[in-house]
């Protein structure tokens, strides 16, 4: 056995994880807030790449200036995507809006590259494919970068729910019912939980338009975020970030074994599997909450 | 006025339990049945095998789709992954020269026999996580046959599907495979009304609507489950099969991947859940309206003068059927079916609107 190997594909399979995290965080801030899969966070992840580049590489603005304003942006859409489309659906069958956020996603998408087209771009942000050793073991600068933020988004998100906005959408996570009884405005949680998620888009947006340039191929993180949110726990993101770092490892190294084994490409049967597993044997994940259901 | 209820007198428990009590519904069958089968002198051959003919068997595709989630209540975004197991299996035995007839059952068969292994997940969990799953096997199945060659002739690549034949007689006409599309479509529907008004239709609805308490009220929720999986899966198989050897004429993994799921499952949804005549206007608008979007924008485009690159007016459809998809679910979200139901409705009574009030 390679001992090196191993610990490559490892220590590279949780830094790879915790991108994906950046993903299921977005996921999970919806889901937590108003009990919504979001199956639409990949066109929105999209969308926020190519927002970026509409502002850094047609109007030639700094990167510095660009994300944030994206950023901006993209809240309003959630914000606009929350308002108009999911807030009619409360109460309906959850076939309905799953169907919901598929139509949003395949909207997303196709306007996006209607109006963008589409050819893969380079994000552009400049951090350097050059080696980096760590020991023996080769790491990616770009999946570091990302790890990163994911880490600084969960400690800003983990600070956020102790404010007096985050406990209102713990209120509202906790229980609809009861939050509207003592007077907070449930709508508008859950708006504020889509926007941030849209703000989440960007950044996911960034980092993997980054690793793998910005195209179509951005939307279909969903399978490996929903992967990371379900095997978390939908509504924790302390889950989150842990089943990233886990998935991230199983895939890598399972894949990087599997591969030699089936001729490569078996990443995608990887994550499938641990989703059915997951589903199977712990359909709240890690850390999610296990509802109790009444008749 | 068109649904005229008087005259209508119940003599027999037979004619209590008709399937259509008012005339007029039956009159419009019996006339749509008829111009359906007159299609083909109606209609030229290139419409009918490229509107009618895929039209008919989405529509077959989209009432086994309804069966699993418009009357028993489960998600299921693998449909499309089902259709692909029907499908080559059907081909592959008709390659090994076994006659189609008994093909299309064995494609049915393994259908139902692997949709039931989607079952096993819903036996486990329901709503969410249940799709979630579903969606899941559809990624394993598209791996599997991307990755079989014996399967599916190897990645990139296509089966192809002997020239079709029943009963001896091979089909190549125009007329001909239009007509086995329609057959098997008229047998799907008639199989669909029946079942709603059997034992086994209302144990699924009482599944549906919460199956805790069905299985309190002796309805076997775990058995419903998986006949409701293996039916709607045999009806895909079937369906899947028919539309390899009447119209796509070999079959491939891009024929059945996962946006094929979600597209079947938009027609269930755009048609009405639990609406039959509903499945078939949700086949027909997503079926049409990439057409009718495109002809539209260009010709807007036209009329002011605009130049569009032709990577806009290639995803301007999937944006239009985006929308489409959300309008649907904001302005009525039960359906065509349901904005069927409701002209029906009023015209039952037209003059005398005032009885409802």
């Amino acid at each position: 056995m390679d001992w090196v190997f191993l610990a490559e594909l490892t220590v590279n399979g949780a830094i790879t994880g915790l991108s994906y995290s950046l993903f299921a965080i977005g996921l999970v801030l919806i889901y937590k807030s108003s009990s919504v899969p979001n199956l639409a966070q990949g066109g929105l992840t999209m969308l926020g790449a190519y927002v970026v580049l509409a502002f850094s590489y047609e109007l030639g603005w700094p990167l510095w200036v660009a994300i944030p304003l994206a950023a901006v942006i993209m809240f309003f859409v959630g914000l606009g995507i929350e308002r108009v489309a999911l807030r009619r659906l409360a109460g309906r069958p959850i076939v309905m809006i799953l169907m919901m956020t598929l139509g949003i996603d395949i909207f997303l998408r196709g306007t996006t590259l209607a109006i963008w087209g589409g050819a893969p771009r380079p994000m552009g942000l400049g951090v350097s494919y050059d080696p980096f050793f760590v020991g023996p073991l080769l790491l990616s600068r770009i999946h570091i970068v990302g790890a990163l933020v994911a880490i600084a988004l969960f400690v800003a998100f983990m600070l956020f729910f102790r404010s007096r906005q985050g406990i209102r959408l713990r209120a509202i996570s906790d229980d609809y019912m009861a939050s509207w009884s003592v007077g907070i405005s449930v709508e508008r949680g859950v708006g504020l939980s889509w926007a941030l998620a849209s703000v989440v888009a960007v950044a996911t947006g960034v980092i993997w338009g980054e690793i793998q340039g910005v195209d179509q191929t951005l939307s279909l993180l969903l399978l490996k975020g929903l992967t990371v949110a379900v095997l978390g726990g939908l509504d924790s993101i302390v889950g989150a970030i842990v089943a990233g770092i886990l998935l991230g490892i199983v895939e890598n190294v399972g894949s990087g074994y599997l591969d030699q084994m089936v001729g490569g490409g078996s990443r995608d049967l990887v994550v499938a599997a641990v989703l059915i597993l997951t589903v199977m044997l712990r359909p709240h994940g890690l850390f999610g909450r296990h509802d109790i259901e009444r008749i | 006025m068109f649904y005229r209820q008087s005259g209508v007198r119940h003599n027999s428990y037979s004619s209590d339990r008709d399937l259509f009590p008012i005339p007029a519904d039956r009159y419009a069958l019996w006339f749509f049945l008829a111009l359906g089968i007159a299609a083909p002198w109606l209609i030229d051959g290139l419409y009918l095998n490229s509107y009618m003919l895929p039209w008919l068997l989405w529509t077959a595709a989209a009432l086994g789709l309804n069966l699993l989630t418009g009357w028993a209540g489960q998600m299921h975004l693998g449909y499309a992954a089902v259709m692909a197991v029907g499908a080559y299996s059907t081909v592959h035995a008709v390659r090994f020269g076994i006659p189609w007839e008994f093909a299309l059952l064995i494609g049915g068969l393994s259908s139902s026999v692997i949709g039931s292994l989607f079952a096993v997940a819903a036996l486990r969990v329901k709503g969410l996580y249940l799709a979630i799953t579903t969606l899941a096997m559809q990624f394993v199945m598209d791996w599997v046959l991307n990755h079989s060659p014996a399967i599916s002739g190897g990645s990139h690549a296509s089966l192809q599907s002997p020239t079709f034949a029943l009963l001896g007689q091979d089909i190549t006409s125009d007329a001909g495979l239009y007509y086995v599309a329609l057959g098997w479509c008229v047998l799907v529907t008639i199989f669909l009304l029946n079942m709603r008004r059997t034992g086994l239709g209302r144990a699924l609805v009482a599944v549906r609507e919460k199956d805790f308490a069905a299985a309190i009220l002796g309805v076997n929720s775990f058995y419903y489950k998986i006949i409701a999986f293996a039916t709607s899966s045999f009806i895909a198989g079937v369906t899947g099969a028919i539309l390899v050897a009447t119209f796509y004429f070999l079959a491939s993994p891009e024929q059945f991947s996962v946006n094929v799921s979600i597209q079947v499952l938009a027609m269930v949804i755009v048609g009405g859940l639990a609406s039959i005549i509903g499945s078939y206007f949700g086949a027909a608008l997503i079926l049409l309206m990439p057409g009718i979007v495109n002809g539209l924008f260009a010709g807007f485009a036209d009329m002011v003068g605009l130049q569009f690159g032709p990577e806009t007016l290639a995803h301007i459809p999937n944006a239009a059927y985006g929308a489409l998809i959300v309008i649907f679910l904001m302005v009525e979200p039960m359906g065509l079916g349901k904005i069927y139901g409701n002209i029906r409705d009023y015209l039952l009574v037209w003059p005398f609107d005032q009885m409802k009030k």
